[in-house]
């Protein structure tokens, strides 16, 4: 690690990595940072205000410091070196390859603060850093067997451990005062072409993991001892032998088994009715219609409750029927208790890869809201009795190509959205993309994973922050950002100082007027890769966002 | 410039016969125009690389997995936006990673450079080399053709949609003899230069002479600059004005003044309004442009 901040003061020892407290986690987001989306609804609402609509134009750099992957990372070359910024790499893992090479560190994750310390991943790389300074404590490398390697979400924590995913499908368990690992579980079959990107998630003494796969295998949540990694119970989201719900709604059984349904970004909880919920990925093979997976392909891009307890469900909505676009609806589900139609309710407020957003009632999953909150989606031609978009047939990739938006990156995709209860509105990033999607696999068979079809892209009319009043579903307002065209923006933060923060696609963080996306602050990074987190030290409040290789933590003086 | 390989693509993969080794045999596709010989067999008639030592392979199989997977598919047959790398004619003149690393080491369009030493990019072709590219797997078939549109509804929905701006006589003049392929004619002309920033897994360059986008700036002062739009967010826009000399102004809310003009904004003013039977038909029509 390089220190960026001029001034190097570095006071180490002073209370270095505390235990999380259990009851930090139900309680709504404040000082700490200690789960995925901050707390368990994932609004990423943090009560704090210090930094407020008054105040942000002050708002300035506290420090910068830059994290270097792989074994030579941190200063350390295998075991436990010391140099460059003064931590120790700690090396594990069951492979060989080192993936310190390629594009370097890209921090994508969400990053855990607890007691004054961050803690923050990439595919095969874990880091302490000291969130006063940003001087690295410990860095952990695992050498990998290989596997996609596009992401890692973020760490878990459950006292003084910390729970970890790797591409080649381990959990590991480290110990958050050293880095030093405990122990690793393998959590899916590398050789089966499973993937993991996912930030595990601690709820109670449970240990919740789930993983990708681009091939056609089943996808799951898991359910280990924060303590051993055994496994307490494991949730399919296809069925998996015969007499399972869901069946029905596919060719054959041998077509559900190899129905993905991957779990790959972390659900929310609700400590009520002791529910994790979570959306599930896409139907698989993923662009092609073998009639293996004829149906309505469940629990396929549906939201799931699953009771933390049990492991069994205790309701679904499927948001997508039959998904033949790779449109996962993994996108965080956000918990929210508010007024619908004069009345209060308990809901989950979803906007899906596929253009569509959702509001349903969490407690029994009965459907409330669906709307189009992009523009140019057009692949389906009615909004069913259920609330479910019908998909036209027509819009599937076929041999001379069909004309479709979103593209297959998503209307939206993986960046975490954000809610605030102050406006009542829903923030999320948006494209209006398009793409010919053509047929290639012309075997009734269908394709394997994401075969058989060619997606050319054709551009986006439109890049934007989109805010969705849940109650109608409808834009209540809309920042485009300059341009010709655009990707997909990043993730989003609200707070009680009435501010949202979110990466532009130009590489700034800016801070906006959640009530009407009015440019209040910012400042340019270069290449904005998280959402922005908030915390509380000292007294002063910090804005903490990742930019590549680089983490940047902003406050007031 | 471009339709010359794509061509020689289709021929090299166009003389490929399915071999039903994966499962129930299944009728063969419709042979394409230009098939010759005959391939049978699934090998002997493409020089199929000799097996790498299986050391190399396996160092480049996790290599591959770690850097290249994502993009371009587990069984390198195009996965998340990458192309299918096995019909590459890149990876088919290739012989031990020389020309891979030409790609990998400097970029390539939406592809960004990687890190990578000689060595280990030699080890990924390695692996990519394994795959027999011999027509064995039935996904590997050229599908029927793409031309399924009436040509004559298409120059119909060429007057209404695309005649303001362009002509068979005029621009287009020829354009089915430049570009042979039906499919890049096709999303050609739905969005020439393939889509910018925001496309995914398009077909590489475009055979297509898209003007730059360009920007006139006008200060509070009457001023005003015209060049090359290089950036622009809420904050800043950079234009290369006439000198080719790069100028930024800073932007708050409405001041300056910006005007984009983009000259694909017609095409993608177009996009929300096709029928894919227009589309087909336009491009059934485009194709008789020799």
């Amino acid at each position: 690690m390089k220190l960026l901040s001029a001034l190097l003061v570095l006071i180490p020892g002073i209370l270095l990595s505390q235990p999380l407290d259990p009851a930090l986690l139900t309680k709504p987001l404040a000082e700490s940072w200690p789960t995925y989306s901050g707390d368990y609804s994932g609004k990423r609402y943090s009560s704090l205000k210090q930094i407020n609509q008054g105040n942000v134009r002050n708002l300035t750099l506290a420090w910068a410091a830059r994290v270097t992957a792989g074994a030579g990372g941190g200063g350390g070359r295998g075991g436990f070196g010391f140099g460059g910024g003064g931590a120790p790499t700690i090396v594990g893992g069951e492979g060989t390859t080192d993936t310190g090479g390629g594009n370097g560190a890209n921090i994508r994750a969400s990053i855990l603060e607890v007691n004054g310390t961050l803690y923050l991943s990439t595919p095969d790389n874990a880091w302490a850093v000291d969130a006063r300074d940003g001087h690295e404590l410990w860095h952990y490398f695992w050498k990998t067997k290989g596997g996609t390697h596009i992401g890692n979400r973020g760490l878990a924590m459950w006292g003084n451990w910390l729970y970890l995913e790797t591409p080649d499908d381990y959990l590991v368990c480290l110990d958050a005062k050293t880095g030093k690992e405990r122990w690793h579980k393998e959590i899916a079959n590398f050789n089966q072409q499973y993937f993991s990107t996912m930030a595990p998630v601690v709820i109670g003494n449970h240990v919740l993991t789930g993983t990708g796969n681009d091939l056609d295998e089943p996808g799951y949540v898991t359910a280990r001892d924060p303590e051993t990694g055994d496994v307490q119970w494991t949730f399919y989201t296809v069925p998996m032998k015969k007499g399972d719900p869901g069946l029905e709604t596919w060719g054959s059984l041998d077509g559900a088994r190899h129905g993905a349904g991957n779990v790959w970004i972390p659900g929310t909880y609700d400590p009520e009715t002791h529910y994790y919920i979570v959306g599930t990925g896409n139907p698989s093979p993923a662009y092609t219609n073998p009639p293996s997976r004829a149906g309505d392909d469940l629990y396929t891009c549906s939201i799931v409750a699953i009771n933390v307890d049990t492991g069994k469900m205790a309701w679904y909505y499927q948001l997508n029927p039959h998904d033949t676009h790779d449109w996962d609806s993994t996108e965080t589900p956000i918990l929210i208790d508010g007024d619908f139609n004069g009345k209060p309710r308990k809901m989950v407020l979803h906007a899906d890869r596929n253009g569509y957003f959702y509001t349903l009632d969490r407690i029994t999953g009965e459907h409330l809201v669906t709307s189009k909150f992009a523009e140019s989606v057009n692949w389906a031609k009615e909004i069913n009795a259920k609330g479910q978009p019908v998909r036209d047939v027509s819009k599937d990739s076929t041999v001379p190509g069909s004309l479709v938006s979103p593209n297959n990156g998503g209307a939206t995709n993986w960046p975490p959205p954000a809610y605030s209860p102050d406006t009542g509105l829903f923030y999320v990033p948006s494209n209006d993309a398009y793409a010919m999607y053509y047929l290639t696999e012309t075997d009734p068979r269908g394709a394997m994973g994401l075969g058989g079809k060619e997606e050319d892209g054709l551009g986006s009319l439109g890049s934007f922050l989109t805010a969705i009043d849940y109650k109608t579903g409808k834009v209540a307002w809309r920042h485009r950002y300059p341009g010709t065209g655009g990707n997909l923006g990043n993730g989003m933060l609200t707070t009680a100082g009435r501010l949202l923060f979110a990466g532009d696609i130009a590489g700034n963080l800016v801070a906006y007027d959640p009530a009407n996306g009015k440019i209040l602050w910012h400042t340019r990074l270069g290449n904005v890769s998280n959402a922005p987190e908030t915390y509380l030290l000292d007294g002063h409040q910090y804005i903490l966002v990742a930019a590549g290789d680089t983490l940047y933590s902003f406050t007031l003086y | 410039m471009i339709a010359a390989p794509y061509a020689k693509i289709l021929l090299l993969l166009s003389i490929a016969l399915p071999v039903a080794a994966q499962g129930p045999p299944q009728a063969p596709p419709a042979a394409p125009a230009g098939r010759r010989g005959g391939g049978g067999g699934g090998g002997g008639v493409f020089p199929q690389h000799t097996p790498s030592d299986p050391a190399a392979v396996e160092r480049g199989k996790a290599l591959y997995g770690v850097h290249c997977n994502f993009c371009h598919g587990s069984d390198a047959r195009g996965g998340e936006g990458g192309p299918n790398l096995l019909r590459s004619e890149l990876v088919l003149n290739d012989k031990s990673g020389e020309a891979i690393a030409m790609v990998v080491q400097n970029g390539k369009g939406e592809m960004p450079k990687l890190n990578l030493s000689s060595e280990q990019v030699s080890d990924i072709a390695a692996y990519i080399h394994s795959f027999r590219v011999g027509g064995y797997d039935v996904s590997r078939m050229i599908p029927p053709s793409i031309l399924v549109g009436d040509a004559g509804a298409g120059e119909a929905t060429f007057k209404t949609k695309c005649a303001s701006c362009h002509s068979p006589t005029g621009d287009l003049k020829g354009i089915a003899s430049k570009i042979t392929d039906p499919k890049l004619l096709q999303n050609g002309f739905l969005m020439p230069g393939g889509g910018g920033r925001g496309g995914r897994g398009g077909r590489g360059g475009s055979p297509f002479n898209v003007p730059p986008t360009t920007v006139t700036v006008t200060l509070a002062s009457g001023e005003k600059a015209t060049g090359r739009l290089v950036r622009i967010d809420d904050f800043v826009v950079t234009l290369t004005d006439s000198d080719n000399a790069q100028r930024t102004f800073r932007r708050d809310g409405d001041v300056p003044k910006v005007e984009i003009h983009d000259p694909l904004q017609p095409h993608k003013a177009l996009l929300p309004t096709y029928t894919d039977k227009q589309i087909h038909d336009l491009t059934s029509y485009l194709v008789t442009l020799k």
